[in-house]
């Protein structure tokens, strides 16, 4: 079994990675398809929110994937600020699209629970607003990346960014406890266990695991994407130093 | 539809949301991702000859 040090390294990460694709999407999709058969045919309605509760199923994946991806982001800025390390940067610049994907997925589904369940598709609650905050940070972050084009340059101040912008993750988390909310509070991961019916309970789960493998493959891909961008770009810049360099060596030779 | 009672509409359209934002995020993962391939493979090849 390969230490994390080891897998580190870019050769390995795209080596071990290329192995693990297939895996994760076709745990994936199996996942996906017991998911979603117990969300619409063997959870029973919610006895107040009647079929809208369906929503839940992906509403909540969408919600812990984009809390999940900014805490990957801020885990990956520690380890390109303090070690430096490239793959860090990667999976750091990778993570920022997916985690804004599933943060507007999180948005749009709660809309669309909202307006039949409390009369309006958009009010400004505590934990609404923080979670088109955390999507507002999500698009500055992609920008910034695009801004700068020395990728350590940018991976330097893309991590200080995402450090400072942290903050928001526990005020998403705490807010339904915090504030007076028109949000439910947390009914899933509670100190004293979870306060849904085990009926409903586990195709939420599974759904959950099937969107979390198949955001990890999605993120796999993108960073193997991005550590071939990296090295177009060494590739490119050694090719025109090569092309500078070239006709000064004739000149010397003329004189 | 109609099994999905009076707000089927909010419901498939949750989904139909989440089918496209998260479809669209994976067409581009993979265009971007088939797009470098090919650019390093030319580079790659570019390279070949020159190397001794």
């Amino acid at each position: 079994m390969p230490s994390i040090t080891a897998l580190a390294n870019p050769t390995r990460f795209m080596a071990y990675s290329a192995k693990l694709l297939p895996w994760l999407g076709g745990a994936a999709a199996i996942l996906f398809a017991i998911g979603f058969y117990g969300a619409f045919f063997a959870a029973p309605a919610d006895y107040q929110q009647g079929q809208t509760i369906r929503i839940m199923y992906v509403h909540v994946p969408a919600a812990w994937l984009g809390m999940f991806f900014y805490t990957l982001m801020t885990a990956s800025a520690v380890g390109a600020l303090v070690w430096r390390h490239p793959l860090a940067e990667v999976a750091q610049k990778a993570a920022a699209p997916i985690g804004a994907a599933f943060t507007l997925v999180c948005l749009l589904t709660g809309a669309l629970w909202g307006r039949p369940m409390w009369g309006a598709y958009w009010v400004w609650d505590a934990r609404l607003t923080s979670m088109l905050v955390l999507l507002l940070i999500y698009l500055a972050i992609m920008a910034l990346w695009r801004t700068i084009d020395e990728p350590t340059q940018a991976g330097r101040v893309v991590s200080i960014l995402t450090l400072v912008g942290f903050v928001n993750i526990p005020i998403i988390k705490f807010s339904v406890d915090w504030w007076n909310t028109l949000h439910q509070p947390a009914s899933v991961f509670r100190m004293d266990g979870p306060t849904i019916h085990p009926s409903m309970l586990w195709p939420l789960l599974v759904c959950a695991l099937a969107f979390s493998l198949f955001a990890i493959w999605l993120h796999l891909m993108a960073m193997r994407t991005e550590v071939m961008r990296r090295r177009i770009r060494t590739l490119t810049i050694l090719a025109a130093d090569r092309a500078d360099r070239a006709p000064s060596a004739l000149e010397g030779l003329a004189r | 539809m109609s099994a999905l009672g009076q707000h089927a509409a909010f419901i498939l359209g949750s989904y139909g949301a989440a089918v496209l934002v998260i479809g669209g995020l994976t067409a581009w993962i993979l265009a971007d991702h088939r797009a470098r391939k090919a650019e390093l493979a030319a580079l790659d090849a570019r390279r070949a000859p020159e190397s001794p």
